[in-house]
């Protein structure tokens, strides 16, 4: 059973003082998530991820379309009791201490009395607030609040859980620390959905992501599948202060920095380039292949779009499929035609 | 269902307090007891007058403006820093929300009411060294701002749940004023005629009847309250107060939050 | 999109009920305090301390002063009592927090000084209510006007009521009876047309219904006042002429001295009485006549409703 289907949903404002003109904030957005995925959705600014997680949590109302989470339809109140949500810097009642808060929280969520306190202290040490439990929230740092709302989110052992720049205004320490409870998250597994827009820790963390641009789905696939390696290259970076020519007429993009050189190169030239190393005595530090990043993908789904269409977008881990494959026949022609 | 409602109510309630909005009892307590001690260097055979009146004014306006800055203050404000969202996104329904605070707020006015009824009291025994048969009047005073402060709160929440926290707090002051004069708007409608008498007649039905209400200046030379007008106060009190609610609970329905 | 929908029906009942049952709450309240607002208004009779409690909004508070003392008037009329003694500090308290509020002074007029049950029969009050309006608002007519009213149908003083005339007929905007019912004052002053000049000039001087409906009562007094007086000086005539009474309307008719039955404003012909007087059929339908009644009758008073104001 998928964890959330999204069918068509769609949100527009009208924007302006006198006449009112509508702004599409989310284009029909057709989307499916798996039980038990880490999903994560990228996008820019002001691309429609918060308006999406707004639709889906009932706080806003679509203008179209529907969506239907674990099964039941997103307005049912049920659902409220198998997910969780983190917003994007979110504000809590300040005059609560993060006990208090997590204990009204429980209190609201239904978590029954008998085992509340226990549940709401295992909370704040799993989010590493104990020492902090009794004090106001007022006083809180932008950190330790982000983790005051990741318990909050979870604290009532939800089977889905919704997270809105889960990152933002961490240190690196805070941004480990979220990525491990997202980990736990998914080993003990629950459906993690969550938006940013710091691809690397979407590609460590996720099994799908979804680009979103303008109020538009622009692309889906596996992680996986959109980072292999398509464009075969390697990097080399050496001791040198200069590119030596032999490398570049092999057609390596190289860039200098010091006393050291990063070359990359297609996958090919591996060979001729250690010769060229070699010849000139040039020593070598490194050699790795290139992976090609998220960056790479998110950057080209960016790209604005000649034709709009409604039509659903294909997965792009299957559209690199199909294009490999169309790919390969091409060249497999054009052999044939030239000869072996 | 009923346990959130409850649970909703109480957080309010210790909001308002660790607002510190109770201090204004401080400030009303220094009011009533000047008062109370320079009536009674005075004395000119009116000092129960002054401490009822001043008193019972002083409750029903400090209320009032209490009702009107915290009850709006609670929810617009919860509306406009998004706390909401991560309540709104726990198996609390959006009705249940609205009921709740208005359960919290009537409720942090009725303990602020009790504390300062005791002052009131405490003032009158100062002055007149004795209680009097008529002043249980006074309670049924102090009951009718009760009333008054259900109609208040109701509107607050009313208001809030479509406007602005500015806005609300002027539409709500605005009623309350023009309720206080209810019973002359209809007499002024009733001796009105044409559209301008329409018009007054649907105003001065429809604005809360505050002037019902207000038996200060009766309890303080002492005439009794009618059995009668307890009861009509409570059931109109009441089914306005739910009206107002229902209103807000219908206009909160169907809000995008921000 | 149930739980949605259940949530909004079950509203919208409460709204609905709810509304209905506050709006007959409401009525019930105000039929129970209707009594005792004005008491209530007149637990500050000060005016200066109401002044300052009005915190300068002393124009709204009179005009609520003087919406309560019209609603007052309405009320003890409408209940018959017959008791207004509360009609003349609602009046001076409107006056007092604004001396230019000219209807409160008129209605003070015409209501303040008639004996109950027609008004509060303290003519004192009103006398001092409209030196008070005349100091206060000294260019407007209908206050000289209100005066001599009152000097001529309260105190019967038709010295003092040429005097108010005459200065109200002195100002540069006034009306052009004031100088003329200051000539009658003179010689003619217990005349029907003077009489009758006074309460059209108290017609065309204000628009509210209450003094207007008073004053056209009067008119058809005054109308019945007349036409008895004449009838009964023919009979006399007929008496003289013929030595004996007439027997009917009939017999002064063929004596010529009248011609068809004469009938009083309400078309009810006029008796004739077997002692030669003439008498009304219903004085109860013509309030304030003073001829026409049977003997020891006193003045009918006028009925309870407002007619509708007539055109």
């Amino acid at each position: 059973m998928a964890a959330i289907e999204i069918l068509d949903l769609e949100k527009s404002y009208l924007v302006g003082f006198w006449r009112k003109r509508p702004k599409l904030a989310l284009r029909p957005l057709r989307l499916t998530i798996e039980d038990g995925e880490v999903f994560g959705f990228l996008g820019p600014n002001g691309a429609g991820k918060t308006t999406t997680l707004k639709l889906l949590m009932g706080l806003v109302f679509p203008t179209a379309g529907s969506a239907r989470i674990l099964g039941m339809e997103m307005n049912d109140p049920r659902v409220k009791s198998e997910i969780g949500f983190l917003p994007e810097q979110p504000y809590f009642y300040d005059h609560l201490s993060a006990r208090e808060l997590l204990n009204y929280y429980a209190q609201l969520s239904g978590v029954p009395a008998k085992g509340r306190s226990a549940r709401v202290e295992q909370m704040l040490e799993r989010v590493g607030l104990r020492d902090a439990a009794g004090v106001q929230l007022r006083k809180f740092s932008k950190g330790m609040l982000q983790r005051v709302g990741l318990a909050q989110a979870i604290l009532h052992d939800p089977k889905l859980v919704f997270l809105d720049e889960p990152m933002s205004g961490l240190d690196p320490m805070g941004r480990r620390e979220v990525r491990d409870l997202i980990q736990q998250l998914r080993s003990e597994g629950k459906t993690v959905f969550f938006s940013t827009h710091i691809l690397s820790d979407a590609e460590a963390l996720c099994d799908r992501v979804g680009v979103i641009h303008q109020g538009e789905l622009r692309g889906v696939g596996a992680v996986a599948e959109l980072t292999s390696e398509r464009q075969a290259k390697i990097e080399i970076i050496f001791c040198a202060t200069t590119v030596p020519p032999g490398l570049t007429s092999l057609g390596a993009e190289a860039r200098v920095s010091g006393d050291m050189v990063n070359a990359v190169l297609p996958e090919e030239q591996q060979d001729a380039a250690l010769e060229v190393l070699r010849r000139e005595r040039i020593k070598l530090i490194s050699l790795t292949p290139v992976r090609r990043s998220l960056e790479e993908y998110y950057i080209q789904k960016l790209r604005p779009v000649e034709a709009r269409k409604n039509e659903i977008p294909k997965a792009d881990d299957q559209k690199d499929k199909d294009d490999d494959r169309e790919n390969d026949a091409r060249i497999e022609a054009s052999r044939k035609g030239v000869g072996a | 269902m009923n346990s959130r409602i409850g649970y909703i109510a109480f957080n309010t309630f210790r909001e308002a307090v660790r607002d510190r909005v109770l201090y204004n009892l401080i400030a009303f307590a220094l009011l009533l007891s000047g008062a109370a001690i320079l009536v009674g260097e005075i004395s000119i055979d009116i000092e129960r007058l002054v401490v009822v009146n001043l008193g019972l004014t002083a409750v029903s306006l400090f209320g009032v403006v209490i009702a009107i800055f915290i009850g709006i203050g609670l929810v617009s404000k919860e509306i406009d820093k998004r706390t909401l969202y991560t309540v709104l996104s726990r198996p609390v329904r959006r009705w249940e929300f609205v009921v709740g605070k208005f359960f919290g707020l009537t409720g942090t006015l009725v303990v602020n009411t009790f504390f300062m009824a005791v002052g009131v009291f405490l003032a009158l025994l100062y002055v007149a060294h004795k209680f009097e048969k008529m002043d249980v009047w006074v309670l049924a005073a102090l009951y009718f701002i009760v009333l008054q402060f259900l109609i208040v709160c109701a509107l607050a929440l009313f208001f809030s749940s479509f406007s602005t926290p500015l806005m609300a707090a002027v539409f709500t002051f605005a009623l309350f004023v023009i309720g206080s004069l209810s019973e002359d708007l209809r007499g002024f409608a009733r001796i009105t005629s044409g559209v301008g008498g329409w018009l007054a007649t649907a105003i001065a039905y429809l604005v809360p009847n505050f002037s019902a209400l207000n038996v200060i200046n009766q309890v303080a030379h002492g005439d009794p309250v009618p059995g009668r007008l307890i009861l009509y106060n409570t059931v109109y009190a009441l089914l306005y107060s739910a009206m107002a609610i229902s209103g807000a609970v219908l206009i909160f329905q169907r809000r995008n939050l921000k | 999109m149930s739980t949605t929908r259940r949530v909004n029906l079950v509203a919208g009942a409460v709204l609905l009920l709810s509304l209905a049952g506050a709006l007959t709450a409401l009525g019930a309240i105000d039929r129970l305090r209707q009594p005792s607002i004005p008491q209530q208004t007149l637990y500050l009779r000060s005016s200066r301390v109401l002044r300052r409690l009005s915190l300068g909004y002393t124009g709204l508070l009179a005009d609520i002063y003087w919406t309560r003392a019209v609603q007052y008037f309405g009320i003890q009329h409408h209940n018959d009592s017959g008791d207004f003694r509360l009609l003349a500090p609602l009046l001076e308290i409107t006056t007092e927090l604004d001396p230019r509020l000219l209807p409160a002074y008129q209605f003070g007029a015409n209501f303040l000084a008639p004996k109950p049950p027609s008004g509060a029969g303290l003519p004192g009050a009103a006398l001092s209510l409209m030196k008070y309006g005349i100091e206060h608002n000294p260019d407007q007519w209908r206050l000289y006007y209100n005066l001599g009213f009152l000097y001529y149908t309260e105190f019967k003083d038709y010295a003092k009521a040429a005097d108010a005339f005459r200065q109200g007929a002195a100002l540069p905007v006034t009306s052009e009876y004031m100088s003329i019912l200051a000539a009658r004052m003179a010689q003619h002053a217990g005349e029907f047309d003077t009489a009758r000049m006074l309460w059209v000039t108290t017609y065309q001087s204000t628009q509210e219904a209450r003094i207007r409906q008073n004053a056209v009562e009067h008119l058809l007094a005054l109308q019945v006042d007349e036409e008895v007086t004449q009838l009964e000086q023919v009979v006399e005539k007929y008496r003289a002429q013929s030595g004996r009474l007439p027997t009917s309307m009939g017999d002064l008719e063929h004596a010529g001295f009248i011609r068809g039955t004469p009938t009083d404003p309400k078309d009810h012909p006029y008796k004739l009485m077997p002692d030669g007087r003439i008498e009304v059929q219903d004085p109860q339908k013509i309030p304030f006549i003073t001829k026409g009644l049977p003997p020891g009758m006193s003045p009918p008073q006028p009925a309870r409703e407002i007619p509708p104001e007539p055109k």
